[in-house]
């Protein structure tokens, strides 16, 4: 196809107009679908990868309460997840609260295997967060691809995209989920604030991503990170000669509800040693 | 035709008035809950769905009920329904008007909904219930404005709007069915994943949808000169009696399966609803009452001297309407969220606000159902006595 030099300004003038101008750099990416093209980007060298990342939580690791709450300070001060408070009458503000790794009894975290003779067990503190799934509810249900799986298999959040209609809540047999109910910056301290993690508006749902930013620059997860060795153990379940794989192969685990077909790639390890 | 409801008697303005101001009550509350967040209802992360999506699914199943009329006129040739289909068609679309305003109250980021359309994704139940509640809404403003626009002059419908009402036959069912998958679908919501969960819901639709049209019907006879005639009405009351008998059964078929298999997981919504759970109560009182209505709607409809009876028919519809609204409008949502996922009871109860913004809903939804039934029966009014074969 010949191409005189007014043709070429009439197309180049109206590309710019419709903002498809920055498309034109790469011959392969599509001109309908603006944005940056994935080729022009290189990969961080340092980056953490996996064909499947995944947890092991030994709790028999973690000798006290301190050691559950640093953990999930950890997390929720570096992802600026607010903090609600408590109500006026002094109980906690459940309401509004959002979190993205807490601590729950066993027999909450895993109501189907209920000991009811075990009381100790049954009221054992065990860490809880999204078990990024293999087939994860919440992706199938989202409307709008605002929840998504990477190829690495951690279940991530677009909260640009996220339209708020807590579909994935209710999807989400883990409650691993938490909603904006009100605009949560004000809640964020000021002085713990960390300037290089967004912070989300009202309106659009959150949960742990697997730390995929500090992956990105080839830092642990930050639960991992605070937690006391061997209590979290994170790689990559595809890979036998993994820590991770080496003890889940072992090892007694059990996973939550994994009689529902959502593949949790969180597992519990029992009687730790 | 739309002027014809612009011109009314001064009880219809000061009705047009009354729904107005409630309208825009309800969108002051709301515009309150848009500045601040969905955090002004009573909702929590535990329950995450409440009175707004309560009311869509009811709703979704009003605005289905329109097939009760359309599926005798139009296939079983029952002329009888001719002069009330039109109602059963402006319901619902009223009724589906209604459904995408709780949607929209319901949503954390409502400047966002064109998402949906942006980034369609077919593995969503809600992008498909998105879809066929829009079809929905224009096959009924289609079907209705052109068949009552043949009828004000007098002839009979052009033959092209035929494939249209047949479509809206499934159309009508696939509305409430998906609207079903977006609960039955879901792991580990044991109130929910329950395969009968659809046809109780078209169940409850039509029982309740004609029911609400019945009182509707015998309101606008004494009102207007507009007579949809008995046999049409006793018709009507036989649909919302086997309707509500359906409706009934699949919900004591969910009793047996939850307490004869006995699996925990299975009762708890049960124990919550009718019963309590570790001293949380604040459902059972809606539940029973929502039971004894039902029952007594029923027992009401069976007899065949009352059903004929319009004075007690209309009770028996208005008592089976409220106990079809608490039970799928209310504790069909809840049930699924209480207990939660870690088998915690963390209760949920509407605020004042999300009560007014539902009223505000209502308010609107019977603002242009009131425009549209004018538009309706003026048009019968001046066409009286003429019979148009359709």
């Amino acid at each position: 196809m010949s191409m005189d030099r007014r043709q070429f300004l009439k197309i180049t003038g109206i590309s710019s107009i419709l903002g498809l101008g920055a498309s034109v750099a790469s011959a392969t990416h599509p001109i309908w679908m603006p944005g940056v093209d994935p080729d022009l980007v290189s990969p961080n060298a340092q980056a953490l990868t996996a064909k499947r990342w995944g947890m092991a939580v030994d709790m028999t690791k973690f000798r006290s309460e301190a050691d559950i709450k640093r953990v999930v300070e950890a997390c929720h001060s570096i992802h600026n997840v607010p903090d609600f408070g408590n109500n006026p009458d002094g109980t906690k503000n459940i309401k509004d609260e959002i979190k993205w790794i807490w601590k729950a009894k066993f027999k909450q975290a895993f109501p189907e295997q209920a000991t009811e003779l075990n009381e100790h067990l049954e009221e054992a503190p065990f860490l809880v967060f999204c078990n990024h799934c293999d087939n994860p509810a919440c992706v199938r249900v989202c409307p709008t691809k605002a929840t998504f799986k990477r190829d690495d298999g951690a279940v991530m959040m677009d909260m640009h995209r996220c339209i708020g209609c807590r579909f994935c809540m209710a999807a989400c047999p883990y409650g691993a989920r938490s909603f904006n109910w009100r605009d949560p910056r004000p809640f964020i301290k000021k002085e713990k604030q960390n300037r290089k993690y967004p912070t989300r508006t009202k309106g659009v749902v959150e949960k742990c991503t697997f730390c995929t930013e500090r992956l990105a620059v080839g830092q642990m997860p930050a639960c991992v990170e605070k937690a006391p060795p061997g209590g979290l153990v994170f790689g990559d379940l595809d890979d036998p000669k993994s820590a991770i794989r080496r003890l889940v192969s072992t090892r007694y685990t059990i996973r939550r509800k994994p009689e529902l077909g959502t593949g949790p790639n969180i597992y519990y390890v029992i009687g730790g040693r | 035709m739309l002027e014809k409801a612009l011109v009314g008697s001064k009880r219809y303005w000061m009705w047009m008035g009354l729904l107005a101001a409630l309208s825009v009550v309800g969108f002051a509350f709301y515009l309150k809950q848009f500045t601040y967040g969905l955090g002004l209802t009573g909702l929590s992360r535990d329950v995450s769905w409440g009175l707004y999506i309560g009311q869509f699914t009811f709703l979704v199943g009003v605005a289905a009920s329109a097939v009760m009329l359309v599926i005798p006129y139009y296939l079983h040739d029952f002329k009888k329904f001719g002069k009330i289909v039109i109602l059963g068609e402006f319901l619902a679309i009223s009724a589906v008007l209604m459904c995408m305003l709780f949607i929209m109250a319901d949503m954390g980021q409502p400047m966002r909904f064109m998402n949906i359309m942006l980034h369609p994704t077919p593995g969503s139940v809600m992008f498909w219930d998105f879809l066929v509640l829009a079809g929905y809404l224009g096959l009924n403003l289609l079907v209705g404005w052109v068949t009552l626009g043949a009828d004000k002059k007098g002839i009979a419908p052009p033959k092209w709007i035929k494939p249209f009402i047949y479509l809206s036959i499934p159309w009508a069912i696939s509305i409430h069915t998906v609207t079903a998958f977006l609960y039955a679908g879901l792991p580990g919501r044991h109130f929910w994943l329950t395969a009968i969960m659809a046809a109780r819901f078209l169940a409850s639709a039509f029982a309740g949808g004609p029911a609400l049209l019945l009182i509707l019907a015998l309101i606008v006879r004494k009102l207007t000169k507009f007579d949809p005639g008995k046999e049409p009405i006793q018709a009507l009351a036989k649909i919302v009696t086997y309707a509500m008998f359906a409706n009934v059964f699949f919900l004591a078929l969910e009793f047996f399966t939850a307490f004869y298999s006995g699996i925990p997981g299975h009762t708890h919504a049960f124990h919550y609803l009718y019963h309590g759970l570790e001293g949380h109560t604040e459902m059972v009182g809606m539940m029973w009452t929502s039971s004894i209505l039902a029952v007594v709607a029923l027992t009401m409809l069976f007899v065949p001297q009352v059903r004929r009876n319009e004075f007690t028919l209309v009770i028996a519809c208005v008592a089976l309407f409220i106990s079809l609204w608490i039970d799928k409008g209310f504790g069909l949502i809840i049930g699924g969220f209480v207990p939660n996922m870690m088998e915690q009871v963390r209760p949920y109860w509407p605020t004042f606000l999300e009560t007014m913004v539902t009223v505000g809903i209502w308010a609107i939804g019977l603002l242009v159902l009131t425009a549209l039934y004018k538009i309706a029966v003026s048009v019968r009014e001046e066409t009286a006595g003429v019979e148009i074969d359709h």
